[in-house]
């Protein structure tokens, strides 16, 4: 623990900082451009030079190790002389086009020009233009303004793990380009737009939409995968015009995946904004005592036993406890939420959370992925154990098909032999068993097949085998796809007795179907049945639907998920449900009381406190539980049949990045990129 | 005057053979195995007794920096890796030394490798030294075959490899981190120090990167002794250097001399003398493009060596000394510099990246006088706020010329800005 003394006061460091944490440590802010706490230390732009005494030249405090004894000053006329130099020479070539510059109001080199900058320029000569580069349909570049601190490129290498950003050229001609000006293939690209401290590079769909002082900015939680990552939701009127990440260093440290970002403009198309009924074969129109008036009907004629509710993936833990307590007044047992199919165990929690905690994986030293590839089913987590892979001392196996994790991944083949051989300590049994924390992270495309209570009991096996549970450590995780998965088997939201599962609702068993914005299952057979749609989105389960009920997206609301490690968070509203959408929660309870099955809140902080009465810890916002081990899964046979991925398209899981035309763009260009022949498959004229 | 029987580089003009045959009659490995039998702290101590300092521009005493060197290994390698990415305009000695000499590098590897305990000498080459590339491994492979490198290398008993690697002829490539991160196969952009190489070099293991010329002279030191060495030159500027004299000058040549030698003399009595005559010498850049340049006041009394030329503002760098006579046009001379410096900066820094270019765009308009007087304080501003400020020294290298410039001849400039106002003024009234 260095002790050390800046500007005259003594701060105590942790071994290991830099004197810029140190000067920070001590309340003194260090201007800085390519310094990045979780990216390596480049120590390029010069702007955080501090002198040091004895030392015959000002030091880049990013890159100077704090030691014992050092003097240092930040507050000096050396100091401030090399930070306005610095700030000269990044503003000779800049352009001076703020005013139409999208980073305009966020941007580092503009406050810091406030504080170092010249009133005018000495420059007299011709300012150096870059020539454009393409980065995909997600980056907006303007290399113009570029100051080559790199961090996009230190980003791309380090955490995403794509050596495709790079700088090509030499002294004043050094230009930052992708490999070949192809699009940056990570599922993570979109954070060099937050990391570039100019205006390089920007959101290419929020290019021009407004200007940061207008939003409205809302602290809130991403439901497109089952992390729960810390967002902002940014809000002018009623349109949510862009998500930013928020730091939280247990969930998403201060990444998000281009699908939480840019599936943004899907919150905007295709929306349900007012209820519909079906009439004559066609939806028409209606208006809530219409369509209420049809449901109640249709329910009326119906027997309990052939009443089922699904819970879909972006639904929020208060509206799957409204609809489950509308299912038990009404009689019904046929509850599901796994509409995946998935042979989750809702009696034994240990079974169905990520136990280890997502920051645990920084512990973990061995890592055996079953039917998961992490990439595409929760990206940041991904870039979280290629984290842990560059430390070393870590070594990953899958069972699944082979992709590309950014990391060394073991494919161990797919077959019993090789399962029986893991149980027994054999091939990579041997190296979770050697490891002081192993982990073992099971996919849902292990779980969603017909054996999926086998594999689940392997991996349970597997895991008890190999000391993946042990005392003081649990790395038994299963890694979630939706984000409302969790929070729905805590309520347990699974078939009771004798109900009736997501399979049998497919098969058309049901003959009254409420979808609680359920889009993803098999929806040949629900023609026949009534089918009530609650959600957001027309989609599949609305274009089956006698009634539509339109309901609030995951920014119009506040509500309650629990993500894959089971910890509890809240949504908050940013902007209003269009039209007539209302939240899903009230929806029910106005249903509920029209059927004369009157549910006992009348307000969400009333329906809350149910919630917290049935499952206590739903209360503990912030929080995660830990979960009890217990037995679970099956010892059947597991069918020869290899096991794939949950996820086939990473940016079409569900109805809002269905919706979106940048998610759209994005298939385009990576199916593009992925033949490879570097010709354009784009529209063509006479593409149809 | 250098002494005959104090010379080191006995065939630096390439008179006789460079093979290994005619390199042994010149006395090159002879008793290499007694020297390493003597131990590694023997020989660092008999270098630092020697006084040499690195031939490469710094001047840092080379057995201390051998001596950074762990002693004892933490499982990692170390390396040696020795600089002959000669490239500062001017300087030709190493070129010389591995076209003519090469054994005498070979031997060098081997000695200051064992010295610092390293398993292995890189030697990164400049990209455009074609035929000395293929000389030195002609030159690396016949010392491998008569079994003076390699396992028991001399008859030592110690195994140490040498490989020769090219470059792609970025003078960027000489600092010595952008040279470890080039030798590794990456952009050749210097690295952050600390971690200096002695810590952390090649491949992430403790490195020493040394000149050609202070490895080459490092056996013969040894041999002869560090006393002798350090009985030639002056008190802290000890020995013999290869100075390389070019620009006009009657015979511009290389040449072996003592440390200390008065300017004068090296150019008087090796080079023919300045073109012209003595008086007709208008300035003197004597250590290569990086340092600043010397008038001829300054150079009628000046010795060559690290004090002194530091005490006149200036350095021995490489001790390639530039010398232009009164025909010499000094503002164009230094923007091709600075447009040479321009050209090879890396472009990872800011001051260096965009304050050269300036720089360079600034001297060329004062070339033709297209300026204002109250620029040239300007310019000298840029030069500070470059010098001192960048993560290795090529931003000081493209500053000290321009200030050579302004501080010796700043009124040639001013005259040059009044003559083209002039000139324009009277176009415009004859316009009128």
């Amino acid at each position: 623990m260095p002790i050390l003394t800046v500007d005259g006061k003594t701060v105590e460091v942790p071994a290991g900082a830099n004197v810029l944490q140190a000067c920070e440590a001590a309340g003194v802010e260090i201007p800085r451009f390519c310094y990045h706490e979780r990216l390596s230390i480049a120590g390029n732009c010069r702007m955080c030079l501090v002198e040091q005494e004895k030392a015959p030249k000002p030091i880049a405090s990013c890159a100077m190790p704090a030691a014992d004894n050092m003097v240092i000053k930040t507050n000096t006329p050396l100091v401030r002389k090399a930070r306005r130099g610095v700030m000269e020479f990044l503003l000779i070539n800049h352009p001076l086009d703020c005013p139409i510059c999208d980073q305009g109001g966020e941007c580092d080199l503009q406050d810091q020009a406030m504080a170092y900058g010249f009133d005018h320029s000495r420059y007299q000569e011709n300012k150096r233009a870059v020539s454009e580069k393409y980065m995909g349909p997600l980056i907006k570049t303007t290399m113009t303004r570029c100051i080559q601190c790199t961090r996009c490129v230190r980003f791309a290498t380090e955490v995403a793990g794509v050596e495709e950003i790079g700088a090509i050229g030499r002294g004043e001609t050094m230009e930052i380009t992708t490999y070949l000006n192809q699009a940056v293939t990570s599922n993570l690209s979109g954070n060099v737009i937050d990391l570039c401290p100019v205006g390089a590079l920007t959101s290419k769909p929020y290019a021009f939409a407004a200007r940061p002082w207008e939003l409205k900015k809302t602290e809130s939680i991403d439901v497109h995968d089952a992390l729960g990552s810390a967002i902002r939701v940014d809000a002018r009127g009623a349109g949510v015009l862009r998500i930013l990440p928020r730091l939280n260093d247990d969930v998403n440290e201060e990444w998000i995946s281009d699908k939480t970002r840019f599936a943004v403009d899907g919150l905007a198309k295709r929306r349900l904004d007012r209820p519909y009924v079906r009439v004559n074969g066609k939806l028409q129109p209606a208006s809530w005592d219409e369509a209420f008036a049809a449901i109640g009907a249709a329910l009326s004629s119906t027997p309990a036993a052939k009443v089922a509710a699904l819970a879909g993936d972006l639904a929020d833990a208060e509206a799957i406890k409204a609809l489950k307590d509308l299912m038990t007044a009404i009689g019904s047992t046929s509850t599901d939420c796994r509409i995946d199919g998935a042979k989750l165990d809702a009696s034994v929690r240990a079974s169905y959370l990520f136990n280890s905690g997502l920051a645990g994986i920084e512990e973990a030293d061995a890592l055996l992925l079953i039917g998961s590839d992490p990439s595409a089913e929760a990206a940041v987590l991904n870039a979280r154990i290629r984290k842990r892979w560059l430390k070393g001392g870590f070594k990953v196996a899958a069972i699944g098909p082979k992709v590309d994790l950014t990391y060394k991944a073991e494919f161990l083949a797919d077959g019993s032999e090789v399962r029986n051989g893991l149980v027994a300590g054999e091939g990579f049994g041997a190296v979770l068993k050697a490891a002081a924390k192993p982990m073992i992270i099971v996919g849902q495309g292990a779980l969603a097949r017909e054996d999926g209570d086998a594999v689940l009991g392997f991996a349970r096996r597997l895991a008890e085998a190999t000391g993946v549970v042990k005392d003081g450590w649990n790395g038994f995780n299963v890694l979630h796809t939706a984000a409302s998965r969790v929070g729905a088997l805590d309520l347990g939201f699974v078939p009771g007795e004798g109900g009736l599962s997501t399979a049998d609702v497919e098969a058309g068993k049901a003959d009254f179907v409420w979808l609680l914005g359920v889009d993803e299952i098999d929806m040949t057979n629900l023609k026949a049945p009534f089918v009530v749609y609650q959600g957001s989105h027309g989609d599949a389960g609305a274009h089956v639907a006698d009634v539509i009920l339109p309901g609030a997206a995951y920014t119009e609301k506040s509500g309650t998920y629990v993500n894959t490690e089971g910890r509890v968070q809240r949504t908050k509203r940013a902007v209003f449900p269009p039209g007539d959408a209302r939240e899903d929660w009230a929806i029910l309870r106005a249903f509920s009381d029209r059927v004369g099955k009157k549910l006992p809140y009348d307000s969400l902080a009333q329906l809350r406190a149910k919630m917290v009465e049935q499952v206590p810890h739903l209360g503990q916002i912030d929080a995660v539980t830990p979960a009890a081990w217990a037995a679970f899964g099956g010892e059947g046979e597991i069918s020869p049949a290899p096991l794939s991925y949950a996820v086939e398209n990473f940016y079409l899981t569900n109805p809002i990045a269905r919706a979106s035309a940048t998610m759209a763009e994005c298939v385009a260009v990576k199916q593009e990129t992925a033949c490879g022949c570097g010709h354009s498959h784009g529209a063509t004229g006479t593409h149809g | 005057m250098l002494q005959d029987k104090d010379r080191i580089f006995t065939n630096l003009y390439g008179f006789e053979d460079w093979s290994l045959p005619a390199a042994k009659m010149r006395g090159d490995w002879d008793g290499t195995a007694e020297i390493i039998s003597k131990g590694p702290d023997w020989i660092i101590n008999e270098m630092k007794a020697s006084g040499l300092r690195g031939r490469g521009g710094a001047g840092f005493p080379t057995g201390m920096k051998w001596s950074f060197m762990p002693k004892q290994s933490d499982g990692r390698p170390s390396y040696l890796v020795v600089n002959a990415d000669e490239s500062e305009p001017g300087t030709c000695k190493d070129r010389d030394i591995i076209r003519h000499d090469p054994q005498k590098l070979i031997e060098g590897c081997l000695i200051a490798g064992f010295a610092m305990r390293a398993v292995a000498a890189y030697i990164y080459i400049r990209g455009e030294f074609i035929q000395e590339r293929r000389r030195l491994q002609a030159a690396v492979d016949q010392a491998y075959e008569a079994g003076l490198i390699g396992k028991n290398a001399a008859g030592s008993g110690y195994d140490f490899d040498v490989f020769v690697h090219h470059g792609a002829g970025a003078y960027i490539c000489g600092e010595e981190t952008a040279l470890i991160q080039s030798l590794e196969g990456k952009k050749g952009q210097p690295r952050l120090k600390p971690p200096f190489p002695a810590g952390v070099g090649v491949w992430g293991c403790p490195t020493t990167v040394n000149n050609v010329e202070s490895i080459a002279v490092a056996p013969t030191i040894l041999r002869r002794g560090g006393a002798w060495f350090a009985g030639l030159g002056r008190p802290n500027n000890t020995g013999t250097k290869v100075f390389c004299i070019s620009g006009h000058v009657n015979k511009p040549c290389n040449v072996e001399e003592e440390m200390g030698i008065p300017l004068k003399d090296l150019i008087e009595k090796h080079c023919g003398g300045v073109r012209g005559g003595w008086d007709n010498l208008l300035a003197v850049i004597p250590g290569g493009s990086s340092v600043p340049m010397l008038p001829k006041a300054i150079c009628d009394e000046v010795l060559m060596d690290f004090d002194s030329l530091r005490a006149q503002r200036s350095g021995l760098g490489t001790a390639a000394v530039i010398v232009m006579d009164k025909s010499t046009d000094l503002i164009k001379a230094i923007a091709r510099l600075a447009k040479f410096y321009k050209h090879e900066s890396c472009g990872q820094c800011t001051p260096c990246r965009e304050g050269t270019g300036w720089m360079w765009r600034v001297m060329e308009r004062m070339v033709q006088g297209k300026a204002e007087i109250e620029e040239i304080d300007t310019l000298l501003e840029v030069t500070t706020q470059i010098e001192g400020h960048t993560i290795c020294a090529l931003g000081d290298a493209a500053a000290w010329p321009i200030q050579g410039l302004f501080r010796h001849f700043r009124p040639v400039v001013e005259q040059r800005i009044a003559d083209y106002k002039a000139r324009t003024a009277s176009r415009a009234v004859a316009a009128e």
